[in-house]
Order: C-alpha cells, then sequence, then structure tokens
C-alpha cells in the first residue's frame, strides 16, 4: 500500500491521499449506540441502569396524568372513582390560579398585558427580527408603564414632588385638578427639573466639561419620567385594583419579569462598581453585594413588608407588592453583580489596552468592547440566576401575596373539590407550569449561546 | 495648527514597577516621519517606554510630549494623545466578538464621531492597503496570525494617527507569517509615516529605519543610524547582544 521506502530513509510522495469515509463501524444507528451506549462495561451498566429508572418512574406518572386520570365532570364526585389526575379540579379554578382575586369584570387588562407582552417580548428574543432598537424601547420603557396603569388603574395621587415638600405650593397656587392630574405637582415637577438641571450644568461647567450636553440629558430624563408619571397619574376612568387582589400567575410573572429586568442592568453597574477604582464606589459595591447576599430572600421580604412601615414616617405607605419587588430586584441584582464580575474577570488586560490605544473611554470601553464579550461568558450563569429567581418568587407566599403556588394552596381547601388526589393533581399543574417556563428559558440561554459563538472562532 | 516638526519627545523619563527602576532617564526625540527601531534583551525596558508613549504606562518622572501635548494626569491629555498615536500588539488585541470590519469602525465612530458609512469606507480602504479586504466580514477567530495582525495595522490607521506604535508585532507569529507583516509596516514607513517599532527583525530595521536605538537595564545604551549600528556598534553591551542575534 504505502510507497514509503523504509530502507533507504529517502521519501517523496507520488500519489496524494484522497479522503476516505469512516468505516461502518463509527456510523449510523448501530454505531451510534455501540459508541454511546455500550463502549464500555461501565457504560453498559449505566444504560441498564437508565432504562430502568425510565421504566420505573415513566409508565407510573403516564398512568397518573393521563391514563387513569378524569378529564371531565364539576365536581369532586367525578374524581372520586379513579386515582389519576382531577383534572376538572384545575379547569374549576383555572381562571383563579392566572388571575388571583382580580375582579372578573376586569380581567381584559391583565388579557391585554400577557398578550402585548408576548407580542413584545417574541421579536425581541428572536436575533433576527428587525427593529430591535423600538422593539427594546417599547418593551422596556413603554411596556412597564402600560402594565402598571392597566393592572393597577392609574390615577395615582401625586401631591409633592420635591420642592412642595418644602414650600408650601398648595397654599401659594390653590389645589387645581384637571382630570386628576394636581397642578401644583407638576408646578412643582417643572421647576424641579430646571433647578436640577441648572445645577448639573453649574457642576459639569466647574469640572471643565461641556455643561449644556449634561444639562440636556438632564431633561430628558425629567421629560420622559414626566410622561410615565403623566400616564399613572391621570384619569383614565379605570377602577383601580388593588395590588391585594392580585394573584396567580399574573403575580409570578409580574414579580419575576420585573426582577429579572431589574437586575440584570443593576447587577452589571454593581460588578462595574465593585471594580472601580474609586475607592467610595468600590465599598459602597462591595457592602450592598455582601449585605444582599448574606441575607436570606424570606428575610428580606419580611423585612419589607413588616419592619419597614415601623420606620417609615407616620401615614406614608408604600405598596406591599411594590415593596416585595423592589426587595426581589435588589436581592437578585446582588447575585448578579457576582455573576457579571465572573465575566469581566476573564476578559484580558489586552482588550483594555487595544481599546485604550485606540481612545476609546471608560464607558466606549465597557460598553462596546467588554461587556459584550463578559455577558455572553456568562450567559450560562446569567440564566441560571433567572431560573432561580423564577422560582424564588413563590416566596412571597411568606408576605401574604399569593402567587401561582399561592393560589394552588388556597384552592386545595375549597371542600368542594376535595378529593385524595386534589393535591397531587394541583401540584403536578404546578410544577407543569414552572417547568415550562424555566426549561424554555434554559433551552433559550443555550440557543444563544450558540448563536452568539457562531462562526467566530475556526 | 502648524505642523509641529518633532513627534515624540522624552525628557528625563524614569519609571519604576515598586521597586524596580524600569526606565532610567530616558532622553529620546522623534521627529516627524521618523522611523525608530528599538532593540534590546527582554526585560529591558523596551516595550515599557513606548507604552509610556500613549500612557498605557504611567511615568513617575520626565516629560513626554507627544505632538506638542504633555502627558500628565489629565485625563483629556492622554484620551488627546491616545486618538493620535495608533498602536499594534505582540497578541493583536483584536476584539473577538466584533468582525473585521467592526473592529476597524469601532473607534472612528465612537471617537472620531464619523458616521457609519464614512467609517467603512475608510476602513475598507485600509483593508485593501494590507490586502485582506475580502476579510471584512470575518471575525478576528477565523483569520491567521499575519492576517490578524495586519487587521491590527489597520484598525490603528483607520484613526488617521501621525504616530504609530508597534510593540513586537511579528513575536507572536507563525515564521511563515512574518513576511506578510513586515512587507505591510515597510509599505506604511515608504508612506512617510513616524514609527517606533520594538523588534527583533534586523532586517527590517536595515531597510527602513533612521535610527536604531538598543536598551539594556532601563536605559539607551547606543543609537544610531542602522549601517553604522550594525557595522560599527560601539558600546560592549551592543556588541554583545549583536554577537548574540545575528548568526
Amino acid at each position: 500500500m504505502s510507497d514509503f521506502a523504509s530502507h533507504t530513509g529517502v521519501f517523496v510522495r507520488k500519489a496524494i491521499i484522497q479522503s476516505a469515509p469512516p468505516p461502518l463501524a463509527i456510523r449510523g444507528l448501530m454505531g451510534w449506540a455501540r459508541e454511546n451506549l455500550f463502549s464500555s462495561w461501565f457504560n453498559i451498566a449505566m444504560t441498564i441502569l437508565s432504562a430502568a429508572l425510565i421504566f420505573l418512574v415513566v409508565p407510573p406518572l403516564l398512568r397518573f396524568l393521563i391514563i387513569d386520570a378524569t378529564w371531565d365532570g364539576d365536581s369532586r364526585e367525578a374524581c372520586l372513582k379513579s386515582t389519576g389526575a382531577c383534572w376538572p379540579f384545575i379547569k374549576a379554578k383555572l381562571s383563579q390560579f392566572i388571575y388571583g382575586f382580580y375582579p372578573a369584570a376586569e380581567r381584559w387588562r391583565p388579557n391585554i398585558i400577557f398578550a402585548l407582552g408576548a407580542l413584545l417580548l417574541a421579536p425581541l428574543l428572536i436575533p433576527r427580527a428587525p427593529l430591535k432598537k423600538l422593539n427594546a424601547i417599547l418593551f422596556f420603557g413603554f411596556f412597564p408603564v402600560i402594565s402598571l396603569v392597566l393592572l393597577t388603574g392609574g390615577n395615582f395621587d401625586f401631591h409633592h414632588f420635591i420642592i412642595g415638600w418644602i414650600i408650601p405650593l398648595d397654599l401659594i397656587f390653590g389645589i387645581t385638578e384637571l382630570r386628576a392630574l394636581r397642578l401644583t405637582f407638576w408646578i412643582d415637577y417643572l421647576l424641579s427639573a430646571t433647578l436640577t438641571a441648572g445645577i448639573v450644568y453649574a457642576i459639569a461647567k466647574g469640572f471643565g466639561s461641556q455643561g449644556r450636553h449634561a444639562a440636556k440629558t438632564v431633561i430628558l430624563i425629567f421629560a420622559f419620567v414626566g410622561l410615565a408619571l403623566i400616564a399613572t397619574d391621570i384619569d383614565f376612568g379605570l377602577i383601580p385594583v388593588e395590588t391585594r387582589a392580585w394573584g396567580g400567575l399574573l403575580v409570578t410573572l409580574v414579580v419575576a419579569i420585573t426582577g429579572i429586568v431589574t437586575s440584570l442592568p443593576l447587577g452589571i453597574l454593581l460588578a462595574l462598581g465593585r471594580r472601580s477604582e474609586m475607592p467610595a464606589v468600590r465599598s459602597f459595591s462591595i457592602v450592598f453585594i455582601e449585605f444582599w447576599r448574606g441575607v436570606p430572600l424570606i428575610t428580606v421580604l419580611f423585612f419589607a413588608t413588616y419592619m419597614l412601615p415601623l420606620f417609615l414616617p407616620g401615614g406614608t405607605s408604600i405598596d406591599g407588592l411594590l415593596r416585595a419587588l423592589i426587595g426581589v430586584a435588589l436581592f437578585s441584582a446582588a447575585y448578579m453583580a457576582e455573576v457579571v464580575r465572573g465575566g469581566l474577570q476573564a476578559i484580558p488586560k489586552g482588550q483594555y489596552e487595544g481599546a485604550a490605544a485606540l481612545g476609546l473611554g471608560y464607558w466606549q470601553t465597557t460598553s462596546q468592547v467588554v461587556m459584550p464579550q463578559a455577558l455572553t461568558l456568562v450567559i450560562p450563569g446569567i440564566v441560571n440566576n433567572f431560573i432561580g429567581l423564577f422560582k424564588d418568587t413563590t416566596l412571597v407566599l411568606i408576605v401574604a401575596i399569593f402567587d401561582l403556588l399561592g393560589q394552588l394552596r388556597a384552592a386545595f381547601t375549597d371542600p368542594n373539590w376535595a378529593t385524595p388526589t386534589t393535591l397531587f393533581t394541583g401540584f403536578a399543574f404546578g410544577g407543569i407550569v414552572y417547568f415550562i417556563f424555566c426549561f424554555s428559558m434554559s433551552r433559550y440561554s443555550q440557543y444563544i449561546e450558540r448563536y452568539v459563538s457562531a462562526g467566530k472562532s475556526h | 495648527m502648524a505642523e509641529n516638526p518633532i513627534a515624540v519627545q522624552l525628557i528625563g523619563v524614569n519609571k519604576w514597577y515598586g521597586e524596580f527602576h524600569a526606565l532610567r532617564d530616558i532622553d529620546l526625540e522623534v521627529r516627524r516621519g521618523e522611523r525608530i527601531v528599538i532593540c534590546g534583551p527582554s526585560g529591558s525596558g523596551k516595550s515599557t517606554m513606548i507604552r509610556c508613549v500613549n500612557r498605557l504606562e504611567e511615568h513617575q518622572s520626565g516629560e513626554i510630549i507627544v505632538d506638542g501635548v504633555e502627558l500628565t494626569n489629565d485625563l483629556k491629555k492622554i484620551d488627546e494623545v491616545r486618538r493620535e498615536v495608533g498602536m499594534v500588539f505582540q497578541h493583536f488585541n483584536l476584539f473577538p466578538h466584533l468582525t473585521v470590519m467592526e473592529n476597524l469602525t469601532l473607534a472612528p465612530i465612537w471617537v472620531r464621531k464619523m458616521s457609519k458609512k464614512q467609517a467603512e469606507e475608510i476602513a475598507m480602504n485600509y483593508l485593501k492597503r494590507v490586502k485582506i479586504p475580502e476579510q471584512s466580514k470575518k471575525y478576528p477567530g477565523q483569520l491567521s496570525g499575519g492576517q490578524q495582525q495586519r487587521v491590527a495595522i489597520a484598525r490603528a490607521l483607520c484613526m488617521n494617527p501621525k504616530v504609530m506604535l508597534f510593540d513586537e508585532p511579528t513575536s507572536a507569529l507563525d515564521p511563515e507569517m512574518v513576511k506578510e507583516v513586515l512587507d505591510t509596516m515597510v509599505e506604511l514607513a515608504h508612506d512617510g509615516m513616524t514609527m517606533l517599532c520594538v523588534t527583533h527583525e534586523m532586517g527590517f530595521a536595515r531597510q527602513v529605519a533612521n535610527r536604531v536605538v538598543f536598551m539594556d537595564a532601563g536605559q539607551i545604551i547606543e543609537a544610531n543610524a542602522p549601517n553604522e549600528f550594525f557595522a560599527h556598534p560601539q558600546h560592549e553591551r551592543t556588541k554583545l547582544f549583536l554577537s548574540q542575534i545575528l548568526h
């Protein structure tokens, strides 16, 4: 076969060997099974063990969930005869699991939010979908405000902004309201905006940078916040629904999505702060992160709900759900910060030097060079946090907020549906719902990981 | 602004890493259009010296003046200098998450505030000059070392720098790729670019350098025109060094 003349030691190839297909033994189904299932004694043992495990678990599960299950009926009587799941129970309670005690006549509001959320989120998650920037602005900017107004009913009472706490504007201008917009509050808001912009302008000028640019940024921020405030302040004629009446999947999603959306940017800022060369910023970040990581979430929620009101000045009250939301967001931000920091540490010094040599500043380097790479590296960690957060939201049950699991447990106490399998059916249903959400996140993160690394190396 | 005849000036520059005295009384004047090759044994401070020129390293005493701007703690001046000084690194330091084109246009867009279209036009021109226009949509990880280094050179050139610094640009390359990078650098030299180049490629030094600077133990030992430098080294340390690298 070989034209190698070994005894002389001199060799010049005459024909180049062409690439040939691999032998049959490593191809096809048989080849795959031999390679992956039966390659060694240990492997064979594991294969048999796994098959036994599947045989042990799956058939009874299928029997309970599908074969022996009761599918029709309108009371416990229907389920008493069988040993399988009692699906009519889920059907009867489904609206409660989704909306909690949200008034039935107003459920079109969460429905709109669900639909709008899905509509805005889907194209955001598809890398190839166009108009990403507009999409992101709509989802992260408008959607929260719309959700807030629709779900609560809006028409918040804003009395004082900043100046109003010091100067009694109400006495000067009197109390005038236009569609529930209190005039004095908005005078206050405009004055504060102008004043802040002026101060920022002066400070920026003092540091020798462009004051006009800084002032413009401040005014822009005030304008956007102002729009959001007007939207929540104005009276659209919606019936107010207290957050106490919210429940079920609605609460689970509100807490989880708020936590996810706020914890990532906060975590990024904290991670950068922890690596900052400015001692004040670094110390603050370290103390913040270590504090929130050192305290269990249940303690945070308890503190926010039952202790915080004792410290706040009398009369001021913050909505219970909002308190839990802030607690969850800060808590997960601390965890997120450490995940992001892990990614930052993996970025070689050469990347910073390459960016610096081109004249890129700190924020440009961070946003264009370092963060995209760091975040890509820690996608598994980030999504791990998201999934953990999603499941942890169920802890709000502790502070009397009824999320999906809370509603489930509340439904168990209904004597009309007391059957031997109600409990199992309910938990199976809860498990399936949580699994769908968490598994989707997991699969999506793997898809994104492949997407961002596709074609970037050999 | 009138063209300053002196591109880079180092006056009595000293630098320490902790206790270690890395640069000792460095005096060097680089005129506009001049090409300086800096050589010397490892640890002699050559990289440190050129990294001081765009303030990747901070010097503790002496003056460094780049195109009339003195480097101090003033961040604005540092940014000003970095905009005008291009640098090519031993390990390329390309941004792996960006395509070749994005690597080239990043700084022109963000630092020079150019439009994307204009930046891409300029980038394409430089990619043609370094002879890899067809790679513009690829990621750095898909290119060979020599191609990556040429992208890095093009990236620095896109900022239209007045001075180019090269920190051992061919040391990390496979031998068969050294030439393509050196060719690019020679071309750049012929175009009149002011260059400070740390390298051990003595052929390159002979071909394009106006002056060769030999450093050892953090100081400049000898500086001379390449013919003289190679033919008649004066200092004992230089002779020893040359005898070891020129076989």
